[in-house]
């Protein structure tokens, strides 16, 4: 059994920790969020030449080649920095959904520029509040023209292109649905960015008027294809939240060695050990759990869909404990805008909706679970 | 990234494989399959005589206590094989129960400290099954500080004279050697007047009494010892270093990795499935119960794969992380949590414990029961969060106010 990363990607995880601690520093984060730029150009662009955002993408379209467990290697790094840029939007989201679903032509006209940086993709889904589902997409497409409403778009702001999922039918059916590539810099597209908990991350609305589109995959394929796309991000989007969870314990726990109190340091009394403790055992059980998203992403295994949505839950779960324990560990000053603690609570909670819900993945799991069983 | 053997692993696991099939007590397949969770009953026969009769087949072709020298009784293997081996014993496992004590506790220590002619002596009838190990540290006053225990040993010629009591010791009514930790100095601090035995359990002057649980079996023991004679030559490690020597037996508990823990999660699954609740429909059909199911899921993988990553450090013949701590912590709250969530969805019948309805109601109320014992035996929950803090994280040990007191002076009431 080999269930762990190879020394080459340990090597690659080193690579982009040392990086990221350099160029994506707390300081940089709080430049982001507080309001000074809408991403960090400079980090995107130095990411783009250390070719962390081509990782997976193939070399005849301008990527590394190397594949999706190094894509998971980067994304824990990204998440344990808190990297203030379009990472997930656009090679998650937007490069995974044309390699996905794309023709050769939309991947060789796409995905070098995604894999460079020089092109920021997205994708557009939701329209106002509730969980990914078919009936709430009211976008309309017709004749490859596209017409309608998505917020939040994550990084919707700042991207030049959007996967659209819009309603080319009108059956009922999820069949109705299918998706597109929009030019958000062509006609038909106005933006407007959106407060959000955690404005270290864009998040906009992006109204469409008879926009055009480039049909990606079949027509009435487009649902299938964003639950598979959703699924492939899960794990991704998991990496994330593990690095970001086990980066909160970190800080906890250095707090509670460094912070005297009753003459002694805060670590040694049991009460702050056990919360710690508690922080370690769901940070540990969401990396397994992502471990296995990440075997069964790499691999394509059957498993994908159940996997996927145990390593979403998971770590969701651990980061959103460890980022509130994080603050807890830390009394007052955590509760300050000049502690980084906030950043990371934000991060866990904004990070915990993007791809939908806890409660969506929790039914999402059960159902898949269900349908194995009963298949097998 | 893959859950591949190597090929060295798929020969072995094919040699283990051949040796289950061939060698396993099929006619008990049905019921050790059921039994998922908590003591393991056969209906007409006795567990200990049955996995002893397992444990001597297996002992015959070398297939206990693999991780042990061929001198004493064991096969010479590696961690993986190991872990291999037990994959491959599957249900049959549960027959080994009685003897895991000292496979894993008793016998390495016998191992590190025994003299050459002992350890010839006692090990080899301890794989076979022949004779079986218990492990006599606990007491009524030194639970989770075990350090604290009070059962003195006395010098008396060639030999000691132990008088006092030990508690919670599993087996003990089936064993036939135990080995036991006393206190041989009361006037230095409490870690360093320990010195370590082994004896027999037929020696004049050991009673032990079975302790009746809250789940009505009796898995645990009381053990008196009353003027028990042990020769100097059953001492293990020097006069005074008892507690290092514990230390090496402890140590061996907490690797027991691959070793499947239960948490409860295929039953309240299989019966939220068929379970069918007030609206007609299977249980699972409810939202409220899916995101209860898909927690406990998460936890329940997270755990497998947490075991699956330290099997791949044995693989790669590297020592296994701290990760594998968690696995009783995460595990006990989760049979206590599930036992008392089903009963709660069937209701007022929740509360019958009937064998005549256990078909119906399924093994939640017995786990109910058995739940409190696995977040207290072999440390409490308090206790492995300490452990996680202190030896993963690297916080500072709590303050021991009596750590360098000597043990006389130690205070023994609360108020």
């Amino acid at each position: 059994m080999n269930f762990e990363f190879s020394d080459d990607q340990k090597q690659l995880r080193d690579e982009a920790r040392r990086y990221l601690a350099e160029h994506s520093s707390p300081k940089a984060v709080r430049a982001v969020l507080e309001g000074h730029a809408p991403y960090d150009r400079e980090l995107w662009k130095g990411l783009a030449g250390m070719g962390f955002l081509g990782v997976a993408i193939p070399e005849e379209y301008g990527g590394a080649g190397a594949g999706h467990l190094e894509l998971c290697v980067i994304a824990e790094e990204m998440g344990r920095a808190l990297a203030p840029v379009p990472f997930s939007s656009s090679i998650y989201l937007a490069a995974e959904a044309i390699m996905l679903a794309g023709t050769a032509d939309q991947k060789q006209k796409y995905l070098p520029g995604l894999a460079q940086g020089t092109t920021i993709g997205t994708l557009a889904l939701f329209e106002g509040t509730g969980n990914p589902s078919h009936d709430k997409i009211k976008t309309s497409a017709m004749q490859n023209k596209i017409s309608g409403a998505k917020k939040p778009v994550p990084d919707g702001a700042i991207a030049d292109i959007a996967i659209v999922a819009a309603r080319s039918g009108s059956s009922g059916r999820d069949t109705d649905i299918s998706l597109y590539i929009v030019d958000l810099k062509g006609a038909g597209i106005a933006r407007k960015d959106l407060q959000a908990i955690d404005p270290s991350r864009n998040q906009a609305e992006i109204t469409f008027k008879d926009a055009p589109g480039e049909l990606l995959g079949k027509a009435g394929e487009g649902w299938d294809l964003l639950m598979q796309l959703l699924d492939r991000a899960a794990v991704l989007v998991a990496f994330e939240q593990v690095g970001g969870a086990d980066r909160a314990l970190e800080m906890g726990r250095d707090y509670a060695l460094d912070r005297i109190a009753f003459g002694r340091p805060i670590g040694s009394f049991q009460a702050v050990k056990h919360i710690l403790a508690d922080m370690y055992v769901s940070a540990t059980l969401a990396r397994s759990n992502c471990y296995y998203g990440a075997w069964a992403l790499s691999t394509n295994a059957g498993e994908l869909p159940e996997a996927a949505a145990t390593a979403r839950i998971s770590a969701t779960q651990a980061f959103q404990h460890c980022s509130k324990q994080n603050i807890q560990v830390h009394g007052g000053m955590g509760f300050t805008w000049e502690f980084d603690c906030h950043l990371y609570y934000r991060r866990s909670n904004a990070i915990a909706l993007g791809l939908g819900s806890q409660s969506y993945w929790e039914d999402a799991l059960i159902d898949r679970m269900r349908k194995r069983n009963a298949a097998a | 990234m893959n859950f591949d053997d190597t090929p060295q692993e798929a020969a072995f696991r094919a040699e283990a494989r051949k040796f289950v099939e061939m060698n396993a007590p099929k006619e008990f397949e049905a019921e050790l399959s059921k039994a998922s969770l908590g003591r393991i009953k056969l209906k007409d026969r006795d567990i200990v005589a049955v996995g002893k009769a397992w444990q001597k087949k297996k002992a015959d072709e070398g297939w206990s206590c693999l991780k042990w020298p061929k001198e004493y009784g064991g096969r010479g293997a590696t961690p993986i094989e190991q872990v291999i081996w037990q994959e491959e014993e599957g249900i049959y496992g549960k027959l080994t129960s009685p003897f895991q004590i000292g496979e894993g506790m008793c016998g390495p220590t016998v191992m590190a400290y025994a003299s050459e002619e002992h350890k010839r002596k006692y090990l080899p009838k301890l794989a076979s099954g022949e004779n079986i190990w218990c492990q006599l540290f606990s007491e009524p006053s030194a639970g989770s500080d075990v350090a604290g225990l009070r059962t003195r040993a006395e010098k008396q010629g060639d030999g000691w004279i132990v008088n006092g009591q030990k508690i919670w010791t599993s087996g003990a009514h089936y064993s036939d050697y135990g080995i036991l930790i006393t206190r041989t100095d009361p006037t230095v601090p409490k870690h360093k007047g320990l010195t370590m035995f082994f004896l027999d359990m037929k020696t004049p002057g050991v009673e032990v009494k079975p302790i009746k649980q809250v789940s009505g079996a009796s898995d645990f023991n009381e053990v008196f010892f009353t003027d028990v004679r042990i020769p100097d030559s059953q001492r293990l490690g020097a006069v005074g270093d008892g507690w290092n020597v514990s230390l090496t037996t402890l140590m061996n508990e907490r690797m027991s990795i691959g070793s499947r823990i239960a948490t409860g999660f295929p039953e309240i699954f299989a019966f939220c499935q068929s379970y069918i609740d007030e609206d007609g429909t299977p249980a699972i059909e409810d939202r409220a119960v899916r995101a209860k199911l898909a927690d406990w899921a998460c936890k329940a993988s997270g755990l497998k794969y947490t075991s699956y990553r330290s099997i791949s450090a044995l693989s790669r013949g590297e020592r296994p992380g701290p990760e594998n701590s968690i696995g009783k912590l995460v595990a006990g709250v989760m049979v206590q949590d599930i036992a008392a969530y089903a009963m709660d969805l069937e209701g007022a019948a929740g509360t019958l414990n009937d064998a005549a309805t256990a078909d119906t109601y399924g093994p939640f109320q017995a786990m109910l029961l058995g739940a409190p014992g696995m977040r207290i035996a072999g440390g409490t929950d308090e206790i492995l969060r300490n452990i996680i803090a202190e030896r993963v994280l690297g916080l500072p040990s709590d303050i021991r106010v009596d750590k360098s007191v000597p043990f006389n002076q130690i205070p023994t009431k609360g108020r």
